[in-house]
């Protein structure tokens, strides 16, 4: 079985909270987290509704995998309709909570309504309370922590919280949880502060124990750590370098966004990769990774840990930040380095602290600074909106002191927590903003990795690398090494992608298990666990059931064939260094052949028979 | 050579066992005044709610294991001591002589000064015997008034609570538990008490006892009058020493005894809660009356009988309750000492708490409600007098992290370093 | 020889994969909350701790419990709860002065690392050898080294 089979409802509007089974027929079709919450999503509100409203619901949702020993079995998954996108909104995290709420005896907790006052959610098993949240709101995300730790004295209470950027309206404000893991994109912690929903603190003593077949699970389990050991990505890069080791990788394959997207290779790329943060500092010769660190379960271990060099401007009289906390991943780096042109690794990682503490997105925040230096470079912004400071590339101090106005809410930090869409429509600028369907780019080049921009394009939550990571392929060879540079192939490299990612992200898995794992290595963890006829082929097509039931929630929403689109930069200026050289997407080379095989009219919108093939 | 003990509770018996260990061809005389084997008090509770049978309560469980370390088993009570003669009286009129003696006969409840405390009705909680009684006449739906809130009061409330009694519980103190807890703590306890149905009356005392038609009457010093099936007095407990009178061994609260557990007379040693042994925290001798403290008693004095010189460094007093589902635990200097630091975390709803006592950066002592996991790393805390260095301030910051800081602050010593 | 588990902070990624395999072992569960074994995290100074039973010979807890519900298991060393004995008193709680003997208020008895009767999973499921089972005297100078190396920082 593997679910909990028990649903915890909160409506926040009355303060009452009531549990009811599992619509387990749904479970059958979607498996659970992002298939699943989508499908009660879907089913329970107005796709039109307004996001920031009481109309909108926010699931918190675990897969049937997670809290298991399944290797990478901790995640969770924030589901809601996004703020910044009008879209449907998945935003995915490790670290504990998602398997502490599952030992507690839930897959998932919907959330509705709007409490009319600041509280936040206790769950200690079957004991639910909403209690007031007076003395945590206006306080960041790690005072919150802090707060209700000491509260319930259980150092072991899990906790995923709001920061103040969510509260004062931030479009991009993600769910942190344990301090820094994240459900960060698509402003899915703006949803939540806008219920006055500040934090949700999880203790779960029941654990998970319904295993259909525990035999074949354990042994399933086993062999599935044993491929991820062996495999050089997961066995090796990952634990040493962490995601960062894509740092110099992307940069010479010429697919670094640089400057706003201007250019595609960074020069400043070695001193903010993965081998730097392992170089001992001049001043006290430590390096700025302390440790790697898994999330719940996790055999990988990519996490790094960090700390940033004492005597730098960012913290030199803040010895709050003295200490070691969630460091660089690659997106984080890229968003706040390379994007904006800042090589500083203590300033990135001073951005990246300050980001987890109050709780917003680095990706969608470094890129709309990016979009803020590009219209104050054309003189669009001037001193005036930024009360003086001298908003240029390569500024360490402008993006320290971005990042502390946009975690807490003031001045022009309110403008950059619009994200770059919005900032850039304000500006008289749009097509400056790097975005698809209002949501931020992340690290790779569409130019350099074509398969990147229908990627793009196509993504159910707009610009995003984690619907479909066909960088594996174009770059990297898993599981098969595609030319970035060809468009032919792609779309039905996309969809591959779309429907395992899909899947995966539906079952309480880490998608980076499947740099070593495919579905064959996955299947037979789910089917021991939750019985039923969990195949490769049975989960890919599940996988390719919830991107159609998200791409007909985000058409419901108003949203066309229009949005799959990438911005004029990427399909009309060429990328001036590297491989790519000369190159722009190719999108229109793809969209209609990938229609075509998603089995969608040229509207893009899902035919009767594709519709009855999957049981939509 | 000819070993004597007198007491067969838990001190007594691992003195014996200690003994024979140490010593495989001593002589041993066990002597107990019960009629059931060697059973433990801290069981009892549970044997009162049917948790455990009778043998449950026994403190070896195998039938021959007195035998089989040929320790000889007495059922009789000492009546008075020589120790220059070397012999001791039995009540019986035997004679027992021996080399080494030691004093192991416990406590017993003290009896208030209270009129009417000699009505039937009126049991002591303290042995299986009294454990039987209040069982059988502690039914369902009667009125019973339990007279002292300490640990052996809160200890079989829950056992009183679940035989479906109406309970009501008096206190003369101003909390409950007040040698084990300070006011925050044991005023949680009493509101947890109330919580569930239990009618806590703190500072108040009884003043009469009398008979009424079948049933006894209550009567308080506030003037109230309550009517009560049965009475259950759990005042106090005072060290047996009744016997050594005109012995010459020297007693005050209870035999005084040196480093080696040795009382006034060389060959007389004394374990257990009839021991005013040295306490850890205070440097003082007093009598601790607890489990582990008897434990600890019984193996050194044994060792010191075998003439292997022992030290007793003193034991942290210590105690663990479970009030109805509340387990609390306290350690060493609770209430804290002079000059020094503490941390407190309250949280009344969920009857959490938490508070640590240091001197420098040295615990010395520790409270705790509701606290189940690692509690006894704050043991190890105090005995070993780590010095918590920068691990303090984090405690001061936030004290559940004792684990925390236990680990932090002895990390280069490394896990089972000395054992590998 | 007795084995012991030896563990090595150092190497620990906090995944808690020993927890998991430790209360699954013991309780049929996925439940840390439950696990013999923990983790401790330092998250300032970016460090994990595992920590368990050291099976000490001294053994306060079996010493302390009033009704033997605690032996001695000959063969591995460990220090064993007998659940069907345990009273559930805590006496042993407060006595383990490594604050390794937890008790569980479902159940109403302590529990304590049993070194899975000579083959702990902890040891089996640890990704990284931060928990390995190794000869009792077979790494003592290798770890009486590292003490000394780590005294002298």
């Amino acid at each position: 079985m593997a679910w909990a089979n028990n649903v915890l409802r909160v409506n926040l509007t009355e303060g009452t909270t009531s549990n009811e089974p599992l619509n387990m027929e749904w479970a059958g079709l979607y498996l659970g987290q992002r298939g699943l919450a989508t499908k009660y999503l879907a089913e329970e509100i107005d796709p039109k509704c307004d996001a920031l409203g009481s109309g909108n619901k926010l699931i918190m949702t675990t897969g049937p995998l997670t809290g298991t020993m399944a290797s990478t079995g901790g995640r969770y998954s924030v589901v809601t309709k996004s703020p910044l996108t009008g879209a449907v909104a998945c935003s995915n995290s490790g670290g504990f909570i998602g398997a502490e709420l599952k030992a507690a005896g839930y897959d998932m907790i919907i959330f509705e309504g709007k409490s009319p006052r600041p509280v936040y959610l206790y769950v200690e098993n079957d004991k639910v309370e909403i209690a007031p949240a007076d003395e945590i709101w206006g306080q960041s995300v790690w005072a919150a922590d802090e707060w209700l730790h000491k509260k319930y004295q259980d150092p072991l209470l899990r906790i995923a919280a709001v920061g103040r950027a969510a509260e004062k309206g931030c479009l991009y404000a993600a769910v942190v949880n344990d301090l820094h893991r994240a459900a960060g994109r698509s402003g899915v912690g703006t949803v939540m502060a806008s219920k006055n929903l500040k934090a949700v603190a999880v203790r779960g003593t029941k654990g998970v124990g319904n295993i259909k077949d525990p035999g074949a699970f354990m042994q399933a389990v086993n062999a599935g750590k044993k491929v991820l050991a062996e495999n050089a990505v997961t066995g090796q890069g990952l634990p040493t370098y962490g995601t960062q080791v894509l740092m110099n990788v992307i940069n010479e394959v010429g697919a670094m966004p640089t400057r706003n997207m201007r250019e595609v290779q960074f020069e400043g790329a070695s001193k903010i990769s993965a081998e730097a943060m392992h170089e001992p500092r001049e001043s006290d010769g430590k390096p700025n990774l302390v440790t790697n660190a898994g999330c719940f379960g996790c055999t990988i271990a990519c996490g790094r840990i960090s700390t940033i060099d004492r005597g730098h401007f960012s913290i030199e009289n803040k010895p709050q930040y003295w200490g070691a906390s969630g460091g660089l991943e690659y997106e984080a780096a890229w968003a706040l380095g390379s994007d904006t042109g800042v090589d500083d690794i203590d300033a990135l990682t001073y951005a990246n602290f300050i980001c987890n503490e109050d709780g917003i997105d680095p990706i969608s925040f470094g890129a709309t600074v990016a979009a803020a230096m590009e219209l104050y470079q054309i003189g669009a912004i001037t001193k005036e909106q930024t009360g003086g400071v001298e908003l240029k590339f390569g500024s360490a101090e402008a993006l320290a002191w971005a990042t502390e106005v946009t975690c807490r809410g003031e001045g022009f930090g309110l403008d950059l927590g619009m994200g770059s869409k919005r900032l850039c429509e304000k500006y008289g600028h749009p097509d400056l903003s790097m975005t698809v369907k209002g949501q931020e780019f992340p690290a790779y080049d569409p130019r350099g990795i074509q398969g990147m921009g229908l990627t793009y394009a196509t993504s159910n939550r707009g610009a995003c690398h984690l619907r479909s990571y066909t960088v594996s392929s174009e770059v990297m060879g898993v599981p098969e090494k595609t030319d970035p540079l060809v468009t032919e192939g792609k779309p039905e490299l996309v969809k591959a992608f779309q429907d395992a990612t899909s899947i995966v992200d539906s079952s309480g898995l880490c998608v980076f298990t499947t740099f070593a794992w495919t579905l064959e290595d996955i299947a037979p963890q789910v089917a021991a666990a939750c019985g039923g006829d969990w195949t490769a082929e049975s989960m890919l097509e599940a996988g390719e059931r919830i991107w159609n039931l998200e791409r007909e929630f985000n058409l419901a929403a108003g949203l066309t064939a229009a949005d799959d689109t990438l911005p004029k930069r990427l399909l009309t200026e060429p990328a001036q260094t590297g491989p790519a050289k000369g190159n722009v997407n190719r999108l229109h080379e793809m969209l209609p052949k990938y229609y075509e095989v998603r089995g969608w009219n040229e509207q893009g919108v899902p035919t009767d028979e594709t519709r009855q093939r999957l049981s939509l | 050579m000819q070993h004597v003990i007198i007491g067969a509770g838990p001190a007594g018996v691992i003195a014996a066992e200690t003994l024979r260990k140490t010593d495989p061809s001593c002589s041993i005389k066990l002597i107990g005044d019960e009629t059931e084997p060697p059973y433990s008090r801290m069981a009892l509770p549970y044997y009162l709610i049917d948790d455990i049978d009778e043998a449950g309560t026994y403190l070896r469980k195998s039938d021959t294991h007195y035998e089989d370390l040929d320790i000889e088993i007495i059922r009789d009570r000492a009546a008075s001591v020589d120790p220059d003669a070397h012999t001791l009286e039995l009540e019986s009129g035997a004679t027992v002589n021996f080399d080494k003696l030691l004093i192991a006969t416990g406590s017993h409840p003290i009896r208030p000064p209270i009129p009417g405390l000699d009505s039937p009705g009126v049991h002591s909680c303290w042995t299986l015997e009294d454990g039987r009684n209040i069982a059988q006449n502690a039914s369902k739906g009667s009125d019973v008034i339990l007279m002292g809130a300490g640990f052996i009061g809160c200890i079989i409330l829950e056992a009183l609570a679940e035989r479906g009694v109406n309970l009501t519980v008096i206190e003369m103190e101003d909390r409950m538990v007040p040698r084990m807890m300070n006011q925050t703590a044991g005023n949680l306890i009493k509101q947890w008490c109330l919580d569930k149905g239990v009618s806590v009356l703190t500072s108040t005392r009884v003043e009469a006892i009398e008979q009424d038609a079948g049933r006894l009457s209550v009567k308080l010093d506030n003037g109230e009058q309550l009517g009560a099936d049965v009475v259950i007095s759990a005042t106090g407990v005072r060290a047996n020493t009744g016997f050594l009178e005109g012995s010459g061994i020297e007693t005050d609260f209870g035999v005084l005894v040196n480093d080696r557990l040795q009382s006034s007379h060389p060959d007389v040693y004394a374990a257990g809660d009839v021991c005013q042994g040295r306490d850890f925290s205070t440097g003082e001798f007093s009598v601790q009356a607890i489990q582990p403290t008897a434990a600890d008693h019984g193996r050194i004095a044994a060792m010191n009988m075998c003439g292997r010189d022992t030290r007793h460094q003193g034991s942290v007093n210590m105690n663990v309750l479970d009030t109805m589902g509340l387990v609390s635990t306290s350690y060493g200097l609770w209430m804290g000492v002079e000059g020094g630091e503490s941390a407190e975390l309250v949280d009344a709803e969920g009857y959490r708490y938490i508070s640590l006592q240091f001197q420098d950066d040295v615990l010395v002592g520790a409270q705790a409600l509701g606290l189940t996991n690692h509690v006894g790393v704050l043991r190890g805390l105090i005995q070993t007098k780590l010095k918590l260095g920068k691990w303090k301030d984090h405690l001061l910051h936030d004290p559940t992290r004792i684990m925390e800081a236990y680990l932090g602050a002895t990390q280069s010593i490394g896990h089972n370093a000395a054992l590998l | 020889m007795l084995r012991a588990l030896q563990i090595e902070p150092e190497k620990c990624t906090g995944c808690l994969q020993c927890e998991l395999a430790c209360s699954y072992q013991a309780e049929g569960v996925f439940n840390p909350a439950k696990s013999r074994i923990k983790v401790f995290t330092f998250h300032d100074e970016g460090r994990f701790i595992p920590y368990t039973c050291t099976q000490c010979s001294e053994a306060w807890c079996m010493h302390a419990c009033p009704v033997e519900a605690i032996v001695l298991n000959e063969e591995t060393g460990s220090k064993d709860v007998l659940a069907d004995v345990c009273v559930g008193c805590k006496v042993c709680t407060i006595a383990c002065p490594f604050g390794t003997v937890n008790y569980n208020q479902d159940t109403k008895v302590v529990y304590k690392c049993d070194l899975c009767g000579g083959d702990p999973e902890c040891a089996k499921a640890c990704p990284t050898a931060a928990i390995t089972y190794v000869d009792a005297d077979h790494t003592g100078l290798a770890r009486m080294r590292a003490h000394a190396a780590a005294s002298a920082n």
